[in-house]
């Protein structure tokens, strides 16, 4: 910021192209706000315009240089000096020289790697954000433009259910199972519990979502553990042979999907941890670690999908059944 | 032709639930009693005693009826040597009352009605605290007190485990 009324100034406002057609997300910032950011995937183009716009119109803007970059950093905040910058990619938009007037510079970064999802959280955060650049002599002016990038998986192949035996000798044995061991986001957790042997004086019983985020390497390795989500599943006393249900619906809690060693900086993962609770206030618990991952939303229907709807509509005949069981069976493939 | 995108919510199979255990006595029966203080002795050698009553099913148990009668410092024994020899932490016990115990009082000291029936209450949560946690169980000496007829402060202290459903 110039304090000086004579000299030139200039404000940077970055666009981004589709700006009025891309979704936009909730992102948390570090001090807990929720901000809405432009969302992009992996592989996704990122381009725009960058408005330079005089503050005095009439006097010229000399500059080193203007450029537009995109990054993509690692931040640990107790070594808030050092980012660790993953994607950085630069696009010169002028030579050294002369504004005599605003002007509109024109970005394109092409097929841009976004490997990891953005993330805030307790001692870390990743993020990607466009830098666009008027380099001065003594100051330079800049503009940074946050966005957010999210991480998309398919339905694992492989989603084995998790079922264990465990308990207190003589005392308590349960056998617990939870329909998959991997999640999606909006996924519901179905389980139950079954009650082998019961010789303690059980009050109720309720199952916590765990998110436990690492950071740091080696003997500097820091866990920090935050209970997302407490869902009491039990309230009484169970007997031998007592099955509890479980079923809990993911969609209202706010996570993330699980993160394994993020560029070897950090982790975030989640576990279902379940707690019994008896009659002086002991509890006895289990913890197991589940994977979440996240589902693109839904697909666009494909053209040929839509049209056979569309020809459903008006006409009603079977053959435009057929093209719509042609177009579903295609989707299914894909 | 399930559809992946709505989650499948239907409970999972469970085997039937025998009717015997679901309408029989519970496995986790325990019931402690401290009660009936009896002050003994005379002048300065006077005590009370409570009478310490157990009813269980629990098979780590060896009597499931027994009843004994147990002084303040038993009970002060008995937290002693959990608090060295188990891992768990040892509930609180209604405190020593040492002002109580000094001359020129104007009432009855710790021999007090109101104090004695406020001492029992005390006794009776932490010997239910103590007689139902599984890790306790396991004490030589929680046995002992509960259900021995007097206390052998010479004992070998150890864990008692269950085989087969008896006690060794």
């Amino acid at each position: 910021m110039s304090f000086f009324s004579f000299g030139q100034s200039a404000e940077i406002d970055i666009v981004l192209k589709d700006a009025e057609t891309r979704k936009k997300v909730e992102h948390k910032t570090e001090d807990g706000k929720k901000d809405k950011y432009f969302l992009l995937y992996d592989g996704e183009t990122v381009s725009g315009n960058v408005n330079v716009t005089l503050k005095n119109p009439g006097k010229r803007l000399e500059h080193q240089g203007i450029k537009m970059e995109f990054i993509g950093q690692i931040e640990l905040y107790y070594d808030r000096g050092n980012h660790h910058e993953f994607v950085s990619l630069v696009k010169d938009l002028a030579r050294p020289g002369e504004l005599t007037q605003s002007q509109t510079f024109d970005f394109e970064f092409t097929h841009v790697e976004k490997p990891y999802e953005s993330y805030t959280g307790q001692n870390v955060k990743l993020r990607y954000f466009l830098r666009a650049t008027v380099s001065r002599r003594l100051n330079d002016i800049s503009k940074e433009m946050d966005i957010v990038v999210h991480t998309l998986s398919t339905y694992p192949e492989l989603n084995s259910s998790i079922k264990m035996e465990v308990g207190i000798e003589d005392c308590l044995h349960i056998e617990f199972e939870y329909n998959k061991s991997k999640y999606h986001l909006k996924d519901v957790i179905v389980g139950k519990i079954y009650f082998l042997l019961v010789r303690l004086k059980i009050r109720h019983m309720e199952i916590d979502i765990i998110k436990r985020e690492t950071t740091g390497t080696g003997p500097n390795v820091y866990h920090e553990n935050d209970t997302i989500a407490k869902y009491e599943i039990m309230d009484g006393a169970p007997v031998r042979g007592e099955s509890i249900p479980i079923r809990l619906f993911l969609a209202g809690y706010e996570m993330t999907p699980t993160m394994r060693d993020i560029n070897k900086k950090y982790s975030v993962r989640y576990y279902l941890n379940l707690v019994l609770i008896d009659e002086e206030e002991r509890r006895y618990f289990k913890q197991q670690e589940i994977t979440l991952w996240r589902k693109g939303d839904m697909v666009k229907k494909s053209m040929s999908h839509q049209a056979a709807i569309a020809s459903q509509r008006f006409e009603g005949s079977s053959s435009a059944e057929k093209a719509l069981a042609q177009a579903q069976a295609k989707e299914q493939e894909q | 032709m399930s559809d992946p995108t709505v989650a499948d919510t239907r409970r999972l199979n469970s085997k039937p639930q025998d009717l015997t255990d679901a309408y029989g006595p519970p496995s986790n029966f325990l019931e402690m009693d401290v009660y009936d203080p009896q002050t003994v002795g005379v002048g300065r050698n006077r005590f009370t005693t409570y009478e310490v009553r157990m009813r269980t099913n629990l098979p780590i148990f060896k009597l499931k009826d027994s009843t004994v009668r147990r002084r303040y410092s038993d009970f002060e024994w008995l937290k002693n040597e959990l608090e060295r020899d188990s891992k768990i932490v040892v509930p609180p016990l209604p405190g020593k009352a040492l002002k109580r115990q000094l001359p020129f009082r104007g009432d009855e000291g710790i021999f007090e009605d109101a104090f004695i029936e406020e001492r029992r209450v005390g006794l009776e949560q932490f010997i239910n605290r103590i007689a139902g946690h599984p890790l306790a169980q396991n004490e030589r000496c929680l046995h002992m007190f509960l259900q021995d007829e007097s206390i052998d402060r010479n004992y070998v202290p150890g864990k008692v485990r269950l085989y087969n459903g008896k006690t060794i």
